[in-house]
Protein backbone atom coordinates (compact mmCIF):
# COMPACT_ATOMS: atom_id res chain seq x y z
CA UNK A 1 0.00 0.00 0.00
CA UNK A 2 1.15 3.46 -0.81
CA UNK A 3 1.79 5.17 2.55
CA UNK A 4 0.25 8.39 1.22
CA UNK A 5 -3.13 6.65 0.97
CA UNK A 6 -2.89 5.63 4.60
CA UNK A 7 -1.86 9.14 5.63
CA UNK A 8 -4.78 10.50 3.62
CA UNK A 9 -7.19 8.18 5.39
CA UNK A 10 -5.82 9.09 8.81
CA UNK A 11 -6.10 12.78 7.94
CA UNK A 12 -9.74 12.30 6.97
CA UNK A 13 -10.36 10.36 10.18
CA UNK A 14 -8.81 12.96 12.49
CA UNK A 15 -10.42 15.93 10.72
CA UNK A 16 -13.85 14.30 10.78
CA UNK A 17 -13.49 13.58 14.49
CA UNK A 18 -12.73 17.25 15.12
CA UNK A 19 -15.63 18.32 12.92
CA UNK A 20 -17.95 15.95 14.75
CA UNK A 21 -16.91 17.44 18.10
CA UNK A 22 -17.65 20.95 16.87
CA UNK A 23 -20.87 20.09 15.06
CA UNK A 24 -22.99 19.45 18.12
CA UNK A 25 -22.82 22.08 20.82
CA UNK A 26 -26.18 22.65 22.44
CA UNK A 27 -29.10 20.32 22.01
CA UNK A 28 -32.44 20.75 23.79
CA UNK A 29 -33.49 17.65 25.75
CA UNK A 30 -36.43 17.11 23.39
CA UNK A 31 -34.04 16.43 20.55
CA UNK A 32 -31.66 14.09 22.37
CA UNK A 33 -33.42 10.94 21.27
CA UNK A 34 -34.12 12.01 17.64
CA UNK A 35 -30.52 13.20 17.23
CA UNK A 36 -29.21 9.94 18.61
CA UNK A 37 -31.51 8.00 16.33
CA UNK A 38 -30.60 10.07 13.26
CA UNK A 39 -26.87 9.78 13.92
CA UNK A 40 -27.38 6.07 14.42
CA UNK A 41 -28.98 5.79 10.98
CA UNK A 42 -25.93 7.55 9.51
CA UNK A 43 -23.62 5.03 11.17
CA UNK A 44 -25.32 2.49 8.92
CA UNK A 45 -22.91 3.82 6.30
CA UNK A 46 -21.12 0.50 6.55
CA UNK A 47 -23.78 -0.50 4.01
CA UNK A 48 -21.30 0.82 1.42
CA UNK A 49 -18.69 -1.67 2.61
CA UNK A 50 -21.28 -4.43 2.66
CA UNK A 51 -22.31 -3.70 -0.93
CA UNK A 52 -18.71 -3.77 -2.15
CA UNK A 53 -17.98 -6.90 -0.13
CA UNK A 54 -21.04 -8.76 -1.37
CA UNK A 55 -20.13 -7.94 -4.96
CA UNK A 56 -16.44 -8.81 -4.79
CA UNK A 57 -17.18 -12.01 -2.97
CA UNK A 58 -19.71 -12.94 -5.61
CA UNK A 59 -17.25 -12.40 -8.43
CA UNK A 60 -14.53 -14.35 -6.71
CA UNK A 61 -16.41 -17.60 -6.87
CA UNK A 62 -14.20 -19.27 -4.30
CA UNK A 63 -15.27 -16.97 -1.49
CA UNK A 64 -18.73 -18.16 -0.58
CA UNK A 65 -18.46 -17.57 3.16
CA UNK A 66 -17.19 -14.02 2.65
CA UNK A 67 -20.12 -13.44 0.34
CA UNK A 68 -22.63 -14.70 2.88
CA UNK A 69 -21.06 -12.60 5.63
CA UNK A 70 -21.22 -9.49 3.44
CA UNK A 71 -24.82 -10.27 2.49
CA UNK A 72 -25.86 -10.54 6.14
CA UNK A 73 -24.01 -7.27 6.77
CA UNK A 74 -25.91 -5.71 3.88
CA UNK A 75 -29.29 -6.72 5.31
CA UNK A 76 -28.42 -5.57 8.84
CA UNK A 77 -27.01 -2.24 7.62
CA UNK A 78 -30.09 -1.65 5.48
CA UNK A 79 -32.36 -2.31 8.48
CA UNK A 80 -30.28 0.17 10.45
CA UNK A 81 -30.45 2.81 7.71
CA UNK A 82 -34.09 2.58 6.65
CA UNK A 83 -35.44 1.86 10.12
CA UNK A 84 -33.27 4.54 11.68
CA UNK A 85 -34.31 7.36 9.36
CA UNK A 86 -37.97 6.28 9.42
CA UNK A 87 -38.15 6.12 13.21
CA UNK A 88 -36.41 9.50 13.53
CA UNK A 89 -38.88 10.96 11.09
CA UNK A 90 -41.78 9.65 13.15
CA UNK A 91 -40.39 11.16 16.34
CA UNK A 92 -39.75 14.53 14.72
CA UNK A 93 -43.23 14.64 13.20
CA UNK A 94 -44.68 14.29 16.66
CA UNK A 95 -42.52 17.06 18.04
CA UNK A 96 -43.54 19.28 15.13
CA UNK A 97 -47.18 18.41 15.83
CA UNK A 98 -46.71 19.63 19.36
CA UNK A 99 -45.72 23.08 18.22
CA UNK A 100 -48.71 23.39 15.93
CA UNK A 101 -50.85 22.46 18.93
CA UNK A 102 -49.29 25.32 20.86
CA UNK A 103 -50.34 28.00 18.44
CA UNK B 1 -19.60 1.69 -14.60
CA UNK B 2 -18.58 5.20 -13.50
CA UNK B 3 -15.09 6.54 -13.11
CA UNK B 4 -13.18 6.75 -9.86
CA UNK B 5 -13.27 10.54 -9.73
CA UNK B 6 -17.08 10.50 -9.91
CA UNK B 7 -17.15 7.98 -7.11
CA UNK B 8 -14.98 10.29 -5.03
CA UNK B 9 -17.25 13.24 -5.78
CA UNK B 10 -20.34 11.19 -4.98
CA UNK B 11 -18.91 10.27 -1.59
CA UNK B 12 -17.94 13.89 -0.98
CA UNK B 13 -21.51 14.99 -1.68
CA UNK B 14 -22.80 12.27 0.61
CA UNK B 15 -20.44 13.28 3.44
CA UNK B 16 -21.47 16.93 3.04
CA UNK B 17 -25.13 15.98 3.32
CA UNK B 18 -24.36 14.05 6.52
CA UNK B 19 -22.62 17.06 8.03
CA UNK B 20 -25.52 19.41 7.29
CA UNK B 21 -27.96 16.74 8.37
CA UNK B 22 -26.35 16.28 11.79
CA UNK B 23 -26.04 20.04 12.27
CA UNK B 24 -29.72 20.62 11.53
CA UNK B 25 -30.84 17.71 13.65
CA UNK B 26 -29.65 19.57 16.71
CA UNK B 27 -32.08 22.49 16.32
CA UNK B 28 -35.82 22.03 16.83
CA UNK B 29 -36.88 24.09 13.83
CA UNK B 30 -34.60 22.42 11.30
CA UNK B 31 -34.54 18.89 12.72
CA UNK B 32 -36.97 17.25 10.25
CA UNK B 33 -35.01 18.70 7.34
CA UNK B 34 -31.78 17.48 8.93
CA UNK B 35 -33.10 13.95 9.03
CA UNK B 36 -34.08 14.17 5.36
CA UNK B 37 -30.62 15.47 4.44
CA UNK B 38 -29.05 12.54 6.26
CA UNK B 39 -31.29 10.10 4.40
CA UNK B 40 -30.40 11.79 1.11
CA UNK B 41 -26.71 11.49 1.94
CA UNK B 42 -27.20 7.78 2.49
CA UNK B 43 -29.05 7.43 -0.80
CA UNK B 44 -26.23 9.20 -2.65
CA UNK B 45 -23.65 6.95 -1.00
CA UNK B 46 -25.54 3.77 -1.91
CA UNK B 47 -26.22 4.89 -5.50
CA UNK B 48 -22.59 5.90 -6.01
CA UNK B 49 -21.45 2.54 -4.70
CA UNK B 50 -23.86 0.49 -6.78
CA UNK B 51 -23.03 2.44 -9.95
CA UNK B 52 -19.27 1.89 -9.61
CA UNK B 53 -19.67 -1.83 -9.19
CA UNK B 54 -19.18 -4.04 -12.16
CA UNK B 55 -21.96 -6.47 -11.67
CA UNK B 56 -21.19 -8.23 -14.89
CA UNK B 57 -23.52 -9.48 -17.58
CA UNK B 58 -25.14 -12.08 -15.42
CA UNK B 59 -28.17 -11.12 -13.42
CA UNK B 60 -27.08 -12.96 -10.25
CA UNK B 61 -24.98 -10.06 -8.97
CA UNK B 62 -27.90 -7.69 -9.24
CA UNK B 63 -30.25 -10.17 -7.64
CA UNK B 64 -27.91 -10.67 -4.69
CA UNK B 65 -27.44 -6.95 -4.07
CA UNK B 66 -31.04 -6.05 -4.87
CA UNK B 67 -32.56 -8.70 -2.65
CA UNK B 68 -30.29 -7.71 0.22
CA UNK B 69 -31.29 -4.07 -0.08
CA UNK B 70 -34.96 -4.94 -0.45
CA UNK B 71 -35.02 -7.41 2.43
CA UNK B 72 -33.21 -5.11 4.86
CA UNK B 73 -35.19 -2.07 3.76
CA UNK B 74 -38.48 -3.87 4.17
CA UNK B 75 -37.67 -5.22 7.62
CA UNK B 76 -36.37 -1.84 8.79
CA UNK B 77 -39.40 -0.01 7.43
CA UNK B 78 -41.93 -2.37 8.97
CA UNK B 79 -40.17 -2.27 12.34
CA UNK B 80 -40.01 1.53 12.31
CA UNK B 81 -43.63 2.02 11.31
CA UNK B 82 -45.13 -0.58 13.58
CA UNK B 83 -43.24 0.21 16.78
CA UNK B 84 -45.29 1.75 19.55
CA UNK B 85 -44.21 5.09 20.97
CA UNK B 86 -43.25 3.35 24.21
CA UNK B 87 -41.01 0.94 22.36
CA UNK B 88 -39.07 3.56 20.43
CA UNK B 89 -36.00 3.71 22.70
CA UNK B 90 -35.60 -0.07 22.49
CA UNK B 91 -35.89 0.17 18.73
CA UNK B 92 -33.08 2.73 18.54
CA UNK B 93 -30.89 0.43 20.64
CA UNK B 94 -31.69 -2.54 18.41
CA UNK B 95 -30.97 -0.65 15.16
CA UNK B 96 -27.74 0.53 16.69
CA UNK B 97 -26.72 -3.04 17.43
CA UNK B 98 -27.42 -3.99 13.82
CA UNK B 99 -25.24 -1.12 12.60
CA UNK B 100 -22.33 -2.25 14.76
CA UNK B 101 -22.76 -5.84 13.65
CA UNK B 102 -22.83 -4.79 9.99
CA UNK B 103 -19.48 -3.01 10.33
CA UNK B 104 -17.95 -5.97 12.11
CA UNK B 105 -19.31 -8.39 9.53
CA UNK B 106 -17.86 -6.39 6.64
CA UNK B 107 -14.50 -6.49 8.39
CA UNK B 108 -14.81 -10.23 8.94
CA UNK B 109 -15.85 -10.78 5.34
CA UNK B 110 -12.73 -8.96 4.13
CA UNK B 111 -10.43 -11.02 6.35
CA UNK B 112 -12.20 -14.26 5.53
CA UNK B 113 -11.54 -13.86 1.81
CA UNK B 114 -7.87 -14.57 2.39
CA UNK B 115 -8.62 -17.54 4.57
CA UNK B 116 -10.96 -19.39 2.25
CA UNK B 117 -9.38 -18.51 -1.09
CA UNK B 118 -5.75 -19.68 -1.35
CA UNK B 119 -5.27 -18.05 -4.72
CA UNK B 120 -5.69 -14.58 -3.24
CA UNK B 121 -2.34 -13.10 -2.39
CA UNK B 122 -2.12 -11.99 1.21
CA UNK B 123 -0.95 -8.39 1.32
CA UNK B 124 2.35 -7.69 2.97
CA UNK B 125 4.05 -4.89 4.87
CA UNK B 126 2.10 -1.76 5.63
CA UNK B 127 -1.03 -2.88 3.80
CA UNK B 128 -1.22 -6.05 5.89
CA UNK B 129 -0.69 -4.16 9.13
CA UNK B 130 -3.36 -1.60 8.30
CA UNK B 131 -5.81 -4.29 7.29
CA UNK B 132 -5.30 -6.50 10.33
CA UNK B 133 -5.31 -3.66 12.85
CA UNK B 134 -8.37 -2.00 11.32
CA UNK B 135 -10.22 -5.31 11.02
CA UNK B 136 -9.35 -6.16 14.62
CA UNK B 137 -10.49 -2.81 15.98
CA UNK B 138 -13.63 -2.87 13.85
CA UNK B 139 -14.43 -6.34 15.21
CA UNK B 140 -13.73 -5.25 18.79
CA UNK B 141 -15.97 -2.17 18.60
CA UNK B 142 -18.59 -3.68 16.29
CA UNK B 143 -19.29 -6.90 18.20
CA UNK B 144 -19.16 -5.00 21.47
CA UNK B 145 -21.78 -2.62 20.10
CA UNK B 146 -23.99 -5.52 19.04
CA UNK B 147 -24.07 -7.40 22.35
CA UNK B 148 -24.10 -4.18 24.38
CA UNK B 149 -27.02 -2.78 22.40
CA UNK B 150 -29.01 -6.01 22.62
CA UNK B 151 -28.56 -6.09 26.39
CA UNK B 152 -29.43 -2.38 26.60
CA UNK B 153 -32.59 -3.09 24.62
CA UNK B 154 -33.58 -5.85 27.03
CA UNK B 155 -32.82 -3.57 29.97
CA UNK B 156 -35.02 -0.84 28.53
CA UNK B 157 -37.78 -3.39 28.15
CA UNK B 158 -37.16 -4.49 31.72
CA UNK B 159 -36.97 -8.15 30.93
CA UNK B 160 -37.66 -10.90 28.47
CA UNK B 161 -40.41 -13.47 28.14
CA UNK B 162 -39.14 -17.01 27.77
CA UNK B 163 -41.72 -19.80 27.51
CA UNK B 164 -44.34 -17.56 29.03
CA UNK B 165 -42.18 -16.72 32.00
CA UNK B 166 -41.10 -13.15 32.57
CA UNK B 167 -37.42 -12.91 33.37
CA UNK B 168 -36.11 -9.58 34.60
CA UNK B 169 -32.97 -8.28 32.97
CA UNK B 170 -30.29 -8.63 35.62
CA UNK B 171 -28.08 -5.80 36.79
CA UNK B 172 -24.88 -7.07 38.23
CA UNK B 173 -21.47 -5.54 38.60
CA UNK B 174 -19.15 -6.08 41.54
CA UNK B 175 -16.17 -3.73 41.65
CA UNK B 176 -13.70 -6.45 40.61
CA UNK B 177 -15.43 -6.55 37.24
CA UNK B 178 -13.69 -3.38 36.07
CA UNK B 179 -10.15 -4.85 36.09
CA UNK B 180 -11.56 -7.90 34.29
CA UNK B 181 -12.93 -5.64 31.57
CA UNK B 182 -9.53 -3.94 31.30
CA UNK B 183 -7.80 -7.29 31.04
CA UNK B 184 -10.14 -8.50 28.31
CA UNK B 185 -9.63 -5.25 26.41
CA UNK B 186 -5.84 -5.58 26.55
CA UNK B 187 -5.96 -9.25 25.54
CA UNK B 188 -7.93 -8.24 22.43
CA UNK B 189 -5.19 -5.79 21.51
CA UNK B 190 -2.59 -8.51 22.03
CA UNK B 191 -4.60 -10.87 19.81
CA UNK B 192 -4.74 -8.21 17.11
CA UNK B 193 -0.97 -7.86 17.33
CA UNK B 194 -0.54 -11.62 17.06
CA UNK B 195 -2.83 -11.67 14.00
CA UNK B 196 -0.34 -9.49 12.15
CA UNK B 197 2.18 -12.33 12.40
CA UNK B 198 -0.35 -14.95 11.35
CA UNK B 199 -3.14 -13.22 9.43
CA UNK B 200 -4.92 -16.42 8.42
CA UNK B 201 -5.06 -17.93 11.91
CA UNK B 202 -8.80 -18.32 12.49
CA UNK B 203 -8.38 -19.06 16.20
CA UNK B 204 -7.24 -15.49 16.78
CA UNK B 205 -10.17 -14.17 14.78
CA UNK B 206 -12.74 -16.15 16.74
CA UNK B 207 -11.08 -15.23 20.02
CA UNK B 208 -11.29 -11.54 19.17
CA UNK B 209 -14.97 -11.87 18.25
CA UNK B 210 -15.77 -13.86 21.38
CA UNK B 211 -13.98 -11.53 23.77
CA UNK B 212 -15.56 -8.47 22.13
CA UNK B 213 -19.04 -9.95 22.56
CA UNK B 214 -18.35 -10.62 26.23
CA UNK B 215 -16.95 -7.11 26.69
CA UNK B 216 -20.15 -5.57 25.31
CA UNK B 217 -22.24 -7.50 27.81
CA UNK B 218 -19.92 -6.75 30.73
CA UNK B 219 -19.99 -3.05 29.82
CA UNK B 220 -23.77 -2.77 30.03
CA UNK B 221 -24.53 -5.39 32.69
CA UNK B 222 -23.67 -3.25 35.75
CA UNK B 223 -25.53 -0.21 34.45
CA UNK B 224 -29.17 0.15 35.21
CA UNK B 225 -31.89 2.57 36.02
CA UNK B 226 -32.05 5.99 34.51
CA UNK B 227 -28.58 5.71 33.00
CA UNK B 228 -29.58 3.45 30.11
CA UNK B 229 -30.15 6.36 27.66
CA UNK B 230 -26.57 7.47 28.21
CA UNK B 231 -25.34 3.97 27.47
CA UNK B 232 -27.36 3.74 24.26
CA UNK B 233 -25.94 7.09 23.19
CA UNK B 234 -22.40 5.87 23.90
CA UNK B 235 -23.02 2.66 21.97
CA UNK B 236 -24.28 4.80 19.09
CA UNK B 237 -20.98 6.65 19.13
CA UNK B 238 -19.14 3.30 19.13
CA UNK B 239 -21.05 2.00 16.11
CA UNK B 240 -19.86 5.09 14.23
CA UNK B 241 -16.26 4.35 15.19
CA UNK B 242 -16.69 0.75 14.04
CA UNK B 243 -17.85 2.02 10.63
CA UNK B 244 -14.79 4.30 10.44
CA UNK B 245 -12.40 1.41 11.18
CA UNK B 246 -14.13 -0.64 8.50
CA UNK B 247 -13.48 2.29 6.17
CA UNK B 248 -9.75 1.89 6.77
CA UNK B 249 -9.86 -1.77 5.71
CA UNK B 250 -11.41 -1.04 2.34
CA UNK B 251 -9.85 2.46 1.99
CA UNK B 252 -13.25 4.06 1.61
CA UNK B 253 -13.51 7.77 2.32
CA UNK B 254 -17.24 8.03 3.04
CA UNK B 255 -17.10 5.26 5.64
CA UNK B 256 -14.24 7.00 7.42
CA UNK B 257 -15.86 10.44 7.34
CA UNK B 258 -19.42 9.44 8.24
CA UNK B 259 -18.27 6.93 10.84
CA UNK B 260 -15.99 9.31 12.68
CA UNK B 261 -18.57 12.12 12.45
CA UNK B 262 -21.12 9.93 14.21
CA UNK B 263 -18.49 8.70 16.63
CA UNK B 264 -17.47 12.21 17.68
CA UNK B 265 -20.87 13.88 17.69
CA UNK B 266 -22.37 10.84 19.43
CA UNK B 267 -19.78 11.19 22.18
CA UNK B 268 -20.61 14.88 22.58
CA UNK B 269 -24.31 14.03 22.78
CA UNK B 270 -23.48 11.45 25.44
CA UNK B 271 -21.73 14.14 27.50
CA UNK B 272 -24.66 16.54 27.01
CA UNK B 273 -27.08 13.86 28.23
CA UNK B 274 -24.86 13.10 31.23
CA UNK B 275 -24.83 16.78 32.09
CA UNK B 276 -28.62 16.98 31.88
CA UNK B 277 -28.73 14.23 34.49
CA UNK B 278 -25.94 15.71 36.56
CA UNK B 279 -23.81 12.62 36.24
CA UNK B 280 -20.27 11.89 35.14
CA UNK B 281 -19.76 9.49 32.25
CA UNK B 282 -17.04 7.63 34.14
CA UNK B 283 -19.40 7.11 37.09
CA UNK B 284 -22.12 5.87 34.79
CA UNK B 285 -19.84 3.35 33.13
CA UNK B 286 -17.74 2.07 35.97
CA UNK B 287 -19.71 2.67 39.13
CA UNK B 288 -22.57 0.25 39.36
CA UNK B 289 -25.84 2.12 39.50
CA UNK B 290 -29.05 0.62 40.71
CA UNK B 291 -27.21 -2.65 40.88
CA UNK B 292 -28.13 -3.85 44.33
CA UNK B 293 -31.01 -6.19 44.94
CA UNK B 294 -34.41 -4.62 45.05
CA UNK B 295 -35.33 -3.44 48.49
CA UNK B 296 -37.98 -5.34 50.30
CA UNK B 297 -41.04 -3.30 51.06
CA UNK B 298 -41.94 -3.17 54.72
CA UNK B 299 -44.30 -0.21 54.75
CA UNK B 300 -47.84 0.12 53.51
CA UNK B 301 -50.04 2.97 52.42
CA UNK B 302 -53.78 3.08 52.15
CA UNK B 303 -55.03 3.97 48.70
CA UNK B 304 -57.42 6.82 47.97
CA UNK B 305 -60.16 6.86 45.36
CA UNK B 306 -60.88 9.08 42.40
CA UNK B 307 -63.75 10.98 44.10
CA UNK B 308 -61.51 11.99 46.95
CA UNK B 309 -58.87 13.27 44.58
CA UNK B 310 -61.46 15.09 42.46
CA UNK B 311 -62.57 17.00 45.56
CA UNK B 312 -59.01 18.03 46.21
CA UNK B 313 -58.67 19.22 42.64
CA UNK B 314 -61.77 21.39 43.05
CA UNK B 315 -60.39 24.53 44.57
CA UNK B 316 -56.82 23.95 43.53
CA UNK B 317 -55.33 26.94 41.77
CA UNK B 318 -52.31 25.25 40.35
CA UNK B 319 -51.84 21.65 39.34
CA UNK B 320 -48.51 20.35 38.13
CA UNK B 321 -48.63 17.05 36.27
CA UNK B 322 -45.54 14.88 36.54
CA UNK B 323 -45.64 12.16 33.88
CA UNK B 324 -43.39 9.10 33.91
CA UNK B 325 -42.94 5.75 32.29
CA UNK B 326 -46.30 4.58 33.63
CA UNK B 327 -48.04 7.11 31.41
CA UNK B 328 -46.16 5.73 28.42
CA UNK B 329 -47.02 2.14 29.29
CA UNK B 330 -50.73 2.73 29.75
CA UNK B 331 -50.84 5.18 26.83
CA UNK B 332 -53.03 7.54 28.87
CA UNK B 333 -51.64 10.83 27.51
CA UNK B 334 -55.03 11.64 25.93
CA UNK B 335 -56.80 11.13 29.27
CA UNK B 336 -54.19 13.33 30.92
CA UNK B 337 -54.84 16.06 28.38
CA UNK B 338 -58.59 15.67 28.93
CA UNK B 339 -58.06 16.06 32.68
CA UNK B 340 -56.02 19.21 32.14
CA UNK B 341 -58.71 20.69 29.88
CA UNK B 342 -61.47 19.75 32.35
CA UNK B 343 -59.95 21.35 35.40
CA UNK B 344 -58.80 24.46 33.61
CA UNK B 345 -62.31 25.00 32.23
CA UNK B 346 -64.29 23.96 35.27
CA UNK B 347 -62.23 25.33 38.13
CA UNK B 348 -60.05 27.79 36.23
CA UNK B 349 -57.02 25.88 37.49
CA UNK B 350 -53.60 26.52 36.04
CA UNK B 351 -52.08 23.31 34.68
CA UNK B 352 -48.46 22.71 33.85
CA UNK B 353 -46.41 19.63 33.06
CA UNK B 354 -43.09 18.95 34.76
CA UNK B 355 -40.76 17.15 32.38
CA UNK B 356 -37.81 15.35 33.90
CA UNK B 357 -34.94 15.02 31.39
CA UNK B 358 -34.98 11.25 31.61
CA UNK B 359 -38.63 10.60 32.45
CA UNK B 360 -39.75 7.48 30.68
CA UNK B 361 -36.88 5.56 29.22
CA UNK B 362 -35.30 8.19 26.97
CA UNK B 363 -34.83 11.93 26.93
CA UNK B 364 -37.78 13.55 25.21
CA UNK B 365 -39.99 10.49 25.70
CA UNK B 366 -42.67 12.44 27.56
CA UNK B 367 -42.54 15.37 25.14
CA UNK B 368 -43.27 13.05 22.25
CA UNK B 369 -46.19 11.36 24.00
CA UNK B 370 -47.80 14.58 25.21
CA UNK B 371 -47.29 16.13 21.79
CA UNK B 372 -49.27 13.26 20.37
CA UNK B 373 -52.15 14.28 22.66
CA UNK B 374 -51.85 17.91 21.48
CA UNK B 375 -50.68 19.31 24.78
CA UNK B 376 -49.55 22.90 24.12
CA UNK B 377 -45.77 23.23 23.96
CA UNK B 378 -45.61 26.11 26.45
CA UNK B 379 -47.19 23.98 29.18
CA UNK B 380 -44.31 21.51 29.11
CA UNK B 381 -41.79 22.87 31.57
CA UNK B 382 -38.34 21.40 32.02
CA UNK B 383 -37.22 20.29 35.45
CA UNK B 384 -34.97 23.22 36.36
CA UNK B 385 -37.68 25.75 35.58
CA UNK B 386 -40.59 23.96 37.22
CA UNK B 387 -38.90 23.09 40.51
CA UNK B 388 -39.02 26.65 41.92
CA UNK B 389 -42.77 26.66 41.19
CA UNK B 390 -43.43 23.43 43.06
CA UNK B 391 -44.02 24.94 46.52
CA UNK B 392 -46.79 27.11 45.01
CA UNK B 393 -48.55 24.12 43.50
CA UNK B 394 -51.67 22.90 45.27
CA UNK B 395 -51.39 19.49 43.70
CA UNK B 396 -48.61 17.56 42.10
CA UNK B 397 -50.22 14.81 40.05
CA UNK B 398 -47.66 12.08 39.42
CA UNK B 399 -48.63 9.61 36.73
CA UNK B 400 -46.47 6.52 36.73
CA UNK B 401 -43.25 8.29 37.70
CA UNK B 402 -41.12 7.02 40.54
CA UNK B 403 -37.34 7.43 40.53
CA UNK B 404 -37.50 10.84 38.85
CA UNK B 405 -39.23 12.30 41.92
CA UNK B 406 -37.75 10.18 44.69
CA UNK B 407 -36.52 12.50 47.45
CA UNK B 408 -33.82 9.99 48.40
CA UNK B 409 -31.84 11.33 45.44
CA UNK B 410 -31.09 14.45 47.50
CA UNK B 411 -29.15 12.36 50.00
CA UNK B 412 -25.75 10.85 49.37
CA UNK B 413 -26.90 7.29 49.67
CA UNK B 414 -28.10 4.64 47.32
CA UNK B 415 -28.04 4.30 43.58
CA UNK B 416 -30.11 7.43 43.01
CA UNK B 417 -27.78 9.71 44.99
CA UNK B 418 -27.12 12.97 43.27
CA UNK B 419 -29.59 12.53 40.45
CA UNK B 420 -31.62 15.69 39.93
CA UNK B 421 -35.32 15.14 40.62
CA UNK B 422 -38.65 16.88 40.22
CA UNK B 423 -39.43 18.36 43.65
CA UNK B 424 -42.93 16.92 43.70
CA UNK B 425 -42.73 16.47 47.47
CA UNK B 426 -42.75 20.28 47.84
CA UNK B 427 -46.29 20.58 46.53
CA UNK B 428 -49.11 20.98 49.08
CA UNK B 429 -50.73 17.72 48.09
CA UNK B 430 -49.20 14.91 46.11
CA UNK B 431 -51.41 12.56 44.10
CA UNK B 432 -49.70 9.48 42.70
CA UNK B 433 -51.24 7.17 40.14
CA UNK B 434 -49.34 3.92 40.20
CA UNK B 435 -50.15 0.27 40.03
CA UNK B 436 -48.53 -0.60 43.34
CA UNK B 437 -46.03 0.58 45.91
CA UNK B 438 -43.30 -1.41 44.18
CA UNK B 439 -39.88 0.08 43.67
CA UNK B 440 -38.93 1.87 40.49
CA UNK B 441 -36.38 1.13 37.83
CA UNK B 442 -33.44 1.92 40.09
CA UNK B 443 -34.71 -0.52 42.70
CA UNK B 444 -35.14 1.80 45.66
CA UNK B 445 -38.14 2.51 47.84
CA UNK B 446 -39.73 5.94 47.53
CA UNK B 447 -40.49 7.92 50.71
CA UNK B 448 -42.81 10.11 48.72
CA UNK B 449 -45.47 7.38 48.70
CA UNK B 450 -45.68 7.30 52.47
CA UNK B 451 -45.92 11.01 53.22
CA UNK B 452 -49.08 12.19 54.95
CA UNK B 453 -49.94 14.60 52.20
CA UNK B 454 -49.66 11.92 49.55
CA UNK B 455 -52.75 10.29 48.07
CA UNK B 456 -52.16 7.07 46.19
CA UNK B 457 -54.46 6.01 43.37
CA UNK B 458 -53.56 2.37 42.83
CA UNK B 459 -54.24 1.19 39.30
CA UNK B 460 -53.41 1.35 35.64
CA UNK B 461 -52.78 4.89 34.43
CA UNK B 462 -55.51 4.91 31.81
CA UNK B 463 -58.14 3.38 34.07
CA UNK B 464 -57.40 5.73 36.96
CA UNK B 465 -57.32 8.83 34.73
CA UNK B 466 -60.70 7.85 33.28
CA UNK B 467 -62.13 7.44 36.76
CA UNK B 468 -60.63 10.74 37.84
CA UNK B 469 -62.02 12.54 34.80
CA UNK B 470 -65.47 11.06 35.45
CA UNK B 471 -65.31 12.14 39.08
CA UNK B 472 -64.29 15.67 38.15
CA UNK B 473 -67.17 15.90 35.65
CA UNK B 474 -69.65 14.85 38.33
CA UNK B 475 -68.63 17.52 40.79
Amino acid sequence: MDPTILIGSITLFVMSIFLGFELITKVPATLHTPLMSGANAISGISIVGALLGANVAYEGGDTVVSGILAFVALVLAMINVVGGFAVTNRMLNMIAGKKRGGQ
Amino acid sequence: MIDDQWVGLGYLLSATLFIFGLKRLSHPRTAPRGNQLGAMGMLVAVLTTVLQMELGDGIEGWILIGSGLLLGGLIGWVMAVRVEMTGMPEMVALFNGFGGAASALVALSESWKYIEDDTLEIPTGLELEVMVVAAGLSALVGWMTLTGSLLAMLKLKGGIEIFGKWIRTPTWGPSWLNPVKGLLFISTLVLIYMSIQEPTETDYLFAIIGISCILGILLVLPIGGADMPVVVSLLNSLSGIAAAFTGFIISNSVLIVAGSLVGASGLILTFIMCKAMNRELIDVLFKAFGGSDKEQLTRTKIGSDADEVAMMVDGAQKVIIVPGYGMAVSQCQHQVKEFADLVSEKFDTEVKYAIHPVAGRMPGHMNVLLAEANVPYDQLIEMDEINPEMPEADIALIIGANDTCNPVARTDEGPLAGMPIIDADMARTVVIIKRSLSVGYAGVDNDLFYMDKTMMLFGDGKKMMNELNAAVKEL
